[in-house]
């Protein structure tokens, strides 16, 4: 079973993007177990975990939320290339941060990105999924943790 | 312009991500770096680097075709001098030792605020 210290790292990996990156501290809702599909938003970014967990964690986010958080950052493209690569970024810190914090136990994918209509991710047979609301401004994303 | 009496280092940003090679070229320490090219992968940072030849690299480590390690590794071997920037999010010890033993000099953790990129470029070209 998936300890809080394990979803705990996660979740900071995601917070401390937003804290350095969008220089404006991120909340987390209460976290929740998946019951049903969960339908994404406009942008996710997914990495792939082997190792002593196996699953996916993925960092999902509405275009408004990223439209923003560009802003904040400098930047004047917000084209669709341009949010692809944010949520590929979050994704990468994401992973950087359980490398780091996991070492070899876990194996991290490289992130992808997932755009436009896609379909919701399931709940993992045989693993508790685990969806943790992240509040930025006035906007929220959300982070998946699908991991047995 | 004269190479020999140009008082700044030629740069090249090696990043899969736009935004962060973007970050790098707005970077406030231009007065000392002139950029010289970007590139999104190490295949192409290869090719910009014979064609150019920087005097300072900021090179990501997860990239398509080749990763930063093997890119820094080729670039060293042709160029001992260059200096090299690693800025990933692969923040572990044993990836920084890894970059640092192929010949890296600095590790910038991504992400990162203006003023630590600022820090790691002074203290690269120190």
């Amino acid at each position: 079973m998936l300890h809080e210290r394990e979803l705990k790292v996660f979740v900071d990996g995601t917070t401390h993007f937003f804290e350095v990156a969008a220089e404006q501290p991120a909340s987390i809702g209460s976290p929740y177990l998946m019951g049903e599909p969960l339908a994404l938003h406009e942008y996710s970014g997914v990495i792939e975990v082997s190792g002593r967990r196996e699953g996916v964690v993925c960092f999902t986010a509405p275009k408004t939320m990223l439209a923003v958080m560009l802003m904040k950052m400098h930047e004047t493209d917000f084209g669709h290339e341009t949010m692809r690569d944010l949520v590929g970024e979050v994704a990468n810190t994401i992973s950087g941060n359980a490398r780091r914090n996991f070492g070899n136990d876990f194996r991290i994918s490289p992130p992808h990105v997932l755009c436009g209509d896609t379909p919701p991710i399931e709940p993992r047979p045989g693993a508790r999924t685990f969806v943790i609301p992240i509040h930025w401004r006035s906007h929220s994303a959300k982070l998946v943790v699908a991991l047995s | 312009m004269n190479a020999a009496i140009d008082p700044t280092l030629k740069l090249l940003i090696v990043d899969d991500s736009n935004i962060v090679r973007r970050r790098v070229e707005r970077s406030q320490r231009f007065d000392r770096l002139r950029l010289v090219g970007s590139a999104a992968n190490g295949v192409e940072a290869l090719a910009l680097f014979s064609r150019t030849d920087p005097d300072v690299v900021t090179m990501d480590l997860t990239m398509p075709q080749m990763d930063g390690i093997e890119c820094i590794r080729r670039m060293v071997a042709v160029k001992p001098s260059v200096r090299i920037l690693v800025i990933s999010a692969l923040a572990d010890k044993a990836t920084a030792i890894e970059a640092m033993a192929c010949g890296a000099n600095g590790f910038l953790n991504k992400p990162f605020t203006e003023r630590q990129l600022n820090e790691a470029l002074a203290e690269l070209l120190r």
